[in-house]
């Protein structure tokens, strides 16, 4: 009896505060807003269950509230009219998300592995170069150019020497000795990687 | 950029709040929109119809009633599109021209038994027909516009039943005002041609239904 009392009673403060609303008072339309957020979310959450998507339906009520506002009749209780709006976008919310679901897949392994191999090439390419950048720069000046000019540029032995001013026999072994010493540095930081 | 909280948006909804005239209820808005339509419609009735077809038609019980039920799956699928396009009325209302819309199909096929299938002369009465479907659609499509401008101001939530039942009002009261100019019986292909012009009707409404939101 006395929750039946209380439940008439917000229902006429609801009617008075859109009625005001109507005409213009946003403060009482805030407050209505504010007051029936709650209620907005007790029946959104029958058709979601997750709250995040259920607080996007209750933003979606209040988003179709503003724009129909016009709507509601004075004459007749706000509360059917308000849980038919909020059973309208918890219906529309269920049948997006059986649509998304009966349509896209989700595959979390999607982003880590492609299933042809020739397309990882790309990536396992970059993280290469990432990883022997600093290696790279811990060589000594001359082993380094010699060895950017020949295997990264892919210049001739005596482009290269026209250009570094070094010659072909200490470009080769300056070359042979970087590639030596890569292999060393990167045997290295495997072993540290799989300790 | 983050999307709002509920709280900022409803500081975001109420800031800068426009005034808005509520709607008069459903049934004055669609007895006024009715009120245009049969102005209109009878203004044309008594430029161009025949007197005489019409007092033969009506002399006549099964041609009555064929009318009636055509009038009123009209003015009943018209009603509820305007119930249809608020909120908070009852679903119900998209099966209230169910009924009419019946009697209007059986009276029709009953008069198409009555004259023995009633095929005719099989060129004269399929031109007769030809323009039976284009009279429908041409009178259907601006009392559509007229309708879907008024229905509209309710964006309704669920367009689709609205769109249909109107569409099957604005049909139906074509084919009403069609027995005024129809100075024969009902034959079977009148009777396909008929049913073909308000289905045409009520799918390109249905297609169109985004106007109305």
């Amino acid at each position: 009896m006395v929750s039946e009392t209380q439940s008439q009673l917000q229902e006429a403060a609801w009617a008075r505060l859109m009625c005001a609303a109507q005409q213009g008072d946003a403060l009482c339309y805030e407050q209505l807003l504010r007051d029936v957020t709650p209620f907005i979310r007790s029946l959104t959450r029958r058709y979601c269950r997750n709250p995040q998507l259920a607080e996007d339906v209750v933003q979606d009520v209040l988003l179709t509230v503003h724009r129909i506002r016009h709507t509601w009749d004075p004459r007749r209780p706000f509360s059917p009219w308000l849980a038919a709006i909020a059973a309208r976008r918890g219906i529309d919310r269920i049948r997006r998300d059986t649509r998304i679901a009966r349509h896209e897949v989700s595959d979390d392994w999607a982003l880590e592995t492609f299933a042809t191999p020739a397309a990882n090439n790309e990536s396992g390419a970059l993280r290469a170069v990432e990883a022997i950048e600093p290696l790279l720069a811990a060589l000594p000046e001359r082993q380094r150019r010699a060895l950017e000019a020949i295997k990264f540029r892919g210049l001739s032995l005596a482009q290269a020497a026209s250009e570094s001013g070094q010659s072909v026999g200490a470009l080769k072994v300056n070359v042979h000795r970087a590639v030596k010493a890569l292999r060393a540095l990167v045997s290295t930081v495997d072993k540290a990687e799989d300790e | 950029m983050s999307e709002p909280t509920t709280d900022e948006l409803i500081g975001a909804l109420s800031h800068g709040l426009a005034p808005v005239r509520p709607l008069p209820p459903p049934v004055l808005r669609a007895l006024l929109w009715l009120t245009v339509a049969a102005l209109l419609v009878g203004a044309a009735i008594l430029r161009w119809a025949n007197p005489a077809v019409i007092a033969a038609r009506t002399a006549e019980p099964r041609l009555a009633l064929e009318c009636a039920a055509s009038l009123i799956t009209g003015i009943t699928a018209v009603l509820a599109a305007f119930y249809l396009s608020v909120p908070d009325r009852t679903g119900l209302w998209r099966y209230a021209a169910l009924p009419p819309l019946l009697l209007w199909i059986a009276t029709s096929g009953l008069g198409c038994l009555q004259y023995g299938g009633g095929l005719g002369p099989a060129g004269q009465r399929l031109g007769e027909s030809g323009h039976c479907f284009i009279f429908i659609v041409l009178v259907s499509t601006p009392l559509a516009l007229l309708l879907y401008g008024v229905l509209r101001r309710a964006r309704p939530l669920e367009p689709l039943p609205v769109a249909l039942s109107a569409a099957l009002g604005v049909a139906a009261l074509a084919a009403f005002v069609l027995q005024f100019f129809h100075p024969f019986d009902t034959t079977a292909i009148d009777l396909v041609m008929h049913l073909a012009a308000v289905g045409l009707v009520v799918a390109l409404a249905g297609l169109s239904r985004r106007l109305l939101s």
